[in-house]
């Protein structure tokens, strides 16, 4: 059994958002990187699990990114995985991401690809469902719970007002999301071997970008906030129905 | 060249989402001088051609039996060979949870350029930008798509619905449905409430209540207004909700015309999930709650007090309505 995790970097929540170069590009001063924290808390730790109850099950992680990238890659290495694949890009067009992605996963035939529900920085919620394409795989996204039969998945998946449980064929695209693991905390131990496991390098195929990002802005400032007595409500209703319109 | 307008059903019936999907696709079709067209897959109970009154003049149905469930692979290819058919430029879905999976697919497989949750109309003067939200809401982006067919799921909540006159022709498209590998085993809807990510109204607790026995002054509230319920994370980690309703950067994203959030603090996590609400409103007892920052009307208040009589107030202002 072949698990590949889809790994990406951003910016810790409580970053300080601003753009630099005519709002661009990302101004990255001072800002912390950490692993996208639904491919840390959630995916990774599912894989790691499936390997603890399997010794069979073998990890690998990717992720599309620079040098830079690979003290975020060490790090899920420390929670678990077998062998990480940086491909060397800074592409923020999620078809180029997943199409570098597929690219690897034709050659190593996974049965399982784990990502993120979404980027906190990005938010396309995109790649997952575009690897499955490219692999022509089924794609299962939102995941909240994760089993694995021998040859098929369980999986239970967020639906608009709802849940929907569903089995599957293996090989499979998943996208995870809070309630298929509890998040974990790498221990000496890992750390340690972590830095002997094996982290290859590898050029990315020549595919084309769909997108381009044209521009930042920053949302305008809130005019600040409008406060009323807690003795009358009323007028709170007043402005909520008058003023906002939104009642 | 036309736009054609993805109309995701549930059960038989259009969901509310789409209205807002077609709305907004009429417009782009408006802004490019082409046509907007409909597609709907399956097999529905809605006589279709009502949907004319949101700007589109003929719906694609493709009314397969295979397609009443969502299996995103099966549903890619349709929409793909319905856009090669139609000859759509620009594909248009709603980024909800079927969206947001479906056009990710439909994208890689016609190599068309996708803004996932859009959040206005594109800009067509030089190119085509369409601006979406990045870094969980705290900016946004303004992205170019570059490639001949491009496709946008805006995000809800984001586009005025606009009904007007008008009935759709409805034409059957013949095309090939291949069988999907994914079988749905059960089903567990909750039914009878909104939707949390299609409402209009949110209603969501925080700790300040102190325990799921107290969650019925809010049930009030939101019942009253027609409103989905939220909660913070400790909330549904407690299980004092159901784990479905958190809101913030680890649980759903929302972006409702009114967000009203009752003893939460407002931590950055939070804030992540629901500042894109157009209007938020505030209720806590501590007037340096983070919260306050980020609202546009507060409350400095024991939600005990203060939520009990707003619903009351609500009612009034209703009656007098
Ligand atoms: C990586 C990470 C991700 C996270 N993701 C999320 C997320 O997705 N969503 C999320 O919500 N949190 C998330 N959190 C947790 C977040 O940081 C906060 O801890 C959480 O939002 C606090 O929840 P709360 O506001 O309900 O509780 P508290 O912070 O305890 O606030 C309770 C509030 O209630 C007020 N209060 C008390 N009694 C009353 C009363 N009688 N009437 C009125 N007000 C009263 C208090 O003044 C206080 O402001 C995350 C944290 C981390 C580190
Ligand atoms: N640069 C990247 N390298 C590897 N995986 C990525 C990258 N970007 C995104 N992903 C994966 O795709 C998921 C969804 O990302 P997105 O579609 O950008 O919201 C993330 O949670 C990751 O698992």
């Amino acid at each position: 059994m072949k698990v590949l995790v889809c790994i990406s970097k951003t910016p810790d929540t409580t970053s300080k958002i601003a753009f630099k170069e005519g709002n661009t590009k990302f101004d990255e001063t001072g800002v912390q990187w950490i692993i996208n924290p639904y491919d840390e808390w959630y995916s990774l730790v599912r894989a790691i699990e499936l390997k603890e109850k399997d010794a069979t099950v073998t990890i690998h992680l990717i992720t599309v990114g620079l040098a830079d990238a690979e003290p975020i890659i060490r790090k899920a290495l420390a929670l678990g995985g077998d062998e990480a694949i940086r491909v060397n890009s800074d592409s923020h067009d999620s078809y180029f991401i997943a199409a570098q992605i597929a690219e690897i996963a034709k050659q190593n035939q996974y049965d399982i690809i784990f990502t993120g529900k979404e980027t906190i920085d990005y938010n396309g919620s995109s790649i997952g469902g575009m690897i499955a394409e490219l692999v022509d795989a089924p794609y299962i996204s939102l995941a909240t719970k994760f089993d694995l039969n021998a040859t098929t998945a369980n999986i239970t998946r967020e639906i608009e007002g709802g849940e929907e449980v569903c089995e599957v064929a293996l090989p499979v695209v998943v996208s995870c999301q809070k309630g298929v693991a509890e998040q974990r905390i790498p221990n000496m131990r890992g750390i340690m071997a972590a830095r002997t496991k094996p982290l290859k390098v590898v050029e990315p195929a020549a595919i084309d970008t769909l997108t381009t990002i044209a521009s930042f802005e920053l949302p305008p400032a809130k005019a600040g906030v409008k406060l009323v007595a807690a003795d009358n409500v009323a007028e709170l209703v007043r402005l909520l129905h008058e003023e906002a319109k939104a009642i | 060249m036309s736009v054609l307008i993805f109309i995701d059903q549930a059960e038989g019936h259009v969901k509310k989402s789409s209205y807002e999907a077609l709305s907004y696709g009429s417009q782009v079709a408006k802004q490019l001088g082409v046509a907007a067209e409909g597609l709907v897959l399956g097999t529905v109970s809605d006589d279709l051609s009502f949907l004319g009154k949101y700007g589109v003049s003929k719906i694609h149905q493709v009314a397969n039996e295979a397609l009443n469930t969502v299996d995103t692979q099966v549903y890619a290819k349709a929409i793909a060979d319905a856009v090669n058919a139609s000859g759509a430029t620009v594909v248009v879905l709603s980024h909800n949870t079927t969206g947001k999976a479906v056009a990710a697919r439909v994208s890689a497989r016609l190599k068309a350029g996708l803004v996932a949750g859009a959040i206005a109309l594109p800009d067509t003067t030089n190119g085509f930008v369409v601006k979406k939200s990045v870094f969980s809401g705290k900016a946004f982006a303004n992205v170019s798509i570059t490639s001949a067919i491009k496709i946008i799921s805006l995000n809800p909540n984001s586009f005025h619905v606009v009904a007007g006159e008008g009935s759709a022709t409805v034409s059957p498209l013949n095309i090939d449905v291949t069988a999907g590998k994914v079988k749905v085993t059960a089903t567990n809807k909750v039914s009878g409430e909104v939707s949390l990510t299609e409402a209009d109204i949110v209603v969501s607790g925080g700790r300040g209540l102190k325990g799921p026995e107290n969650w019925g002054i809010l049930l009030d509230l939101a019942k009253e207004l027609g409103a989905a319920t939220a909660c913070s994370r400790p909330v549904g980690d407690a299980h004092w909700r159901p784990h479905h309703e958190h809101v913030g950067q680890t649980g759903v994203q929302i972006a409702p015309n009114l967000y009203i959030a009752i003893g939460i603090s407002g931590a950055i996590q939070h804030l992540a999930g629901v500042n894109r609400s157009k209007v938020m409103v505030v209720i806590n007892k501590d007037p340096e709650a983070p919260f306050f920052k980020a609202a546009d009307y507060g409350i400095v208040g024991d939600a005990f007090e203060v939520v009990p009589k707003l619903t009351e107030e609500i009612k009034k202002m209703k009656a007098n309505s």
